[in-house]
């Protein structure tokens, strides 16, 4: 356990849900917010508001300095080889398209491949569908061995001198597999590929250096790592994104605008078009120092912790099927109970104050290899403790006990 | 919040009604929320303007199996006519999740706390919806 009592810092951990306390078991969908982050979001906006890389005024340089700041604290914490390269975003969906559009529309061409994985998300499926549509490349995916890991051999491949670029997930945010990525990179810089990197699921849960992983783009989201929503990142090795088009256009990502024509701000800007998210730029700085006081070690320390416990007693339940990989493990548990849709598994949890997700977990295509409809799936944080795991367990009883 | 899991839906989930294929059905029409994973097939068998029998096959989550359940114990014997506005009836009461004026919906009472639950009013709509699609079809003939 944290040395700390983390879990004081999360008010929401105080209410009850249907009469029980909250047992919050679903931080891979969004992360609860600590004090910290929510208290820097309303400080910033009680006393140093203002739009930013505009006004010539006291309030508009106060804004504008948190604002780099917190791209600063972001661009240290994935210790990202250039400031530059670093672009606030939505959140990871937004950030991936931005890359879909102008880096696959301009430099992926007709006959070249994309190569992906079964497990993606639809956010790094879908944008990659309508550029190779658009432009005639060819999607090709890296298969799953049977544990729910890549097929690394297959990969070696599929990775040849067509691939343009290899898109995928650090971590599933469905079978928990941490994907070797540092070798994806190597293979495909081997061939002159470039490659995306999904962290959605691995930046809030491990540390996580951009100099050693070494991908051309990295993309997350702030509220799966205690950040408000609204805010995420995109890296991109800002020799590339030079050479892209901007993704939207308008206000702060320009530099000279005539009636016909204009020039792109340098970057990042060109590509952080219209007024930022900025409060919730402020408030993701203060999610990272939060993180940062506790150490991503010490967390990834925890979730394995918790998500062994959990696998470990999931397996152990009968008719209880676990799916992905035993070891190497992100901090997600996907299951399901047989004969109990997962819907059902959640709405009977959630009568016990136990939040999990149900679903496809915007994996459709995932669910088909799995060959089922949806998955019950628990996913854990640094404020959860053991006896979360037993609750589920508990939860999980009930439940077969109110449907059989 | 007003528990879903009542008795009486969950007797519906356990021993669903009126399960299974007809013979010599008139019309059988298939309907699906993607989303969730809930499948059903709708059988009707009709004697001129009244539905004569219902069945349905399917599966998926509690809601949306014990609703098909009560759908067919409740439209067995309507005509088509009655059917549909039986359907709005349904569908007014789910979005509101307070009991219409006329006609009481009897078990389909133990609904109403879908309305609260946004993400599930599909699962529990799901037989109705298809049953609608299936008077489009009849009408079509
Ligand atoms: C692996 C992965 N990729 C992408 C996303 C999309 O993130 P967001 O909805 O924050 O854009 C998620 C979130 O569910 C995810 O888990």
């Amino acid at each position: 356990m944290l040395e700390r009592d983390v879990r004081r810092d999360f008010p929401i951990l105080n209410i009850k849900v249907n009469g029980k306390p909250l047992v919050y078991l679903d931080s891979a969908a969004s992360s609860q917010k600590p004090n910290d982050v929510l208290q820097s979001y309303c400080r910033f906006c009680e006393s140093r508001y203002a739009n930013v890389h505009r006004g010539i005024h006291t309030l508009g340089e106060a804004a504008t300095g948190d604002y780099e700041a917190a791209r600063r604290t972001v661009a240290e914490f994935i210790n990202a080889p250039e400031l530059e390269g670093v672009i606030f975003t939505r959140g990871t969906t937004e950030s991936i398209n931005l890359v879909a559009r102008s880096f696959g529309h301009k430099f992926i061409k007709h006959g070249q491949s994309i190569v992906l994985t079964p497990m993606e998300h639809h956010a790094n499926l879908v944008p990659w569908q309508l550029v190779a549509k658009a432009v005639g490349a060819e999607l090709r995916f890296i298969p799953l061995k049977e544990d729910g890991t890549l097929d690394i051999s297959e990969a070696r491949k599929l990775i040849d001198h067509t691939t343009a670029l290899v898109s995928v997930t650090h971590v599933s945010n469905v079978l928990g597999t941490i994907n070797p990525v540092g070798e994806l990179v190597q293979l495909a810089h081997k061939v002159g590929a470039k490659i995306l990197v999904d962290g959605a699921q691995s930046v809030p849960h491990m540390p996580v250096s951009l100099r050693e992983l070494n991908p051309d783009f990295y993309a997350f989201s702030g509220h799966k790592m205690l950040g408000p929503t609204g805010i995420g990142v995109l890296y991109g090795r800002p020799e590339i994104l030079a050479d892209m088009d901007p993704f939207l256009t308008g206000g702060e990502m320009i530099r000279e605008v005539y009636l016909d024509h204009a020039t792109w701000n340098e970057l990042p800007y060109k590509f952080e078009a219209g007024t930022p998210a900025i409060a919730e730029a402020i408030g993701l700085a203060e999610a990272v120092r939060y993180l940062t006081s506790i150490g991503m070690e010490r967390i990834a320390q925890l979730d394995h912790l918790l998500t062994s416990q959990a696998l470990n007693k999931l397996s152990r339940e009968p008719d209880t099927k676990v799916y992905g990989p035993r070891t190497q493990h992100g901090a997600v548990v996907s299951f399901n109970v047989k004969g109990i849709h997962p819907h059902d598994l959640a709405g009977l949890l959630d009568r016990e104050g136990i939040a999990i997700r149900a679903g496809h977990h915007c994996c459709q295509p995932l669910m088909r290899w799995l060959d089922v409809q949806a998955t019950a799936r628990a996913s854990f944080y640094l404020y959860n403790v053991p006896e979360d795991v037993d609750a589920l367990i508990e939860g999980l009883k009930v439940a077969r006990k109110v449907l059989a | 919040m007003s528990d879903i899991y009542s008795e009486i839906l969950l007797d519906h989930y356990r021993l669903p009604r009126n399960k299974g294929k007809l013979f010599q059905e008139t019309i059988s029409v298939e309907g699906k929320n993607p989303l969730c994973g809930d499948e059903i097939v709708l059988h009707l068998k009709l004697d001129g303007e009244r539905v004569s029998e219902v069945a349905f096959e399917g599966s998926g989550c509690a809601i949306s199996m014990a609703s098909a359940s009560m759908l067919t114990e409740d439209l067995k014997g309507r005509t088509l006519s009655e059917v549909e506005s039986r359907i709005d009836q349904f569908r007014h009461f789910i979005r509101e999740g307070a009991e219409p004026e006329g006609e009481s919906l009897n078990d389909m009472i133990s609904l109403s706390g879908v309305a609260k639950l946004p993400v599930r009013v599909k699962c529990a709509t799901l037989a109705w919806t298809t049953m609608e699609e299936a008077l489009r079809q009849v009408a079509k003939k």
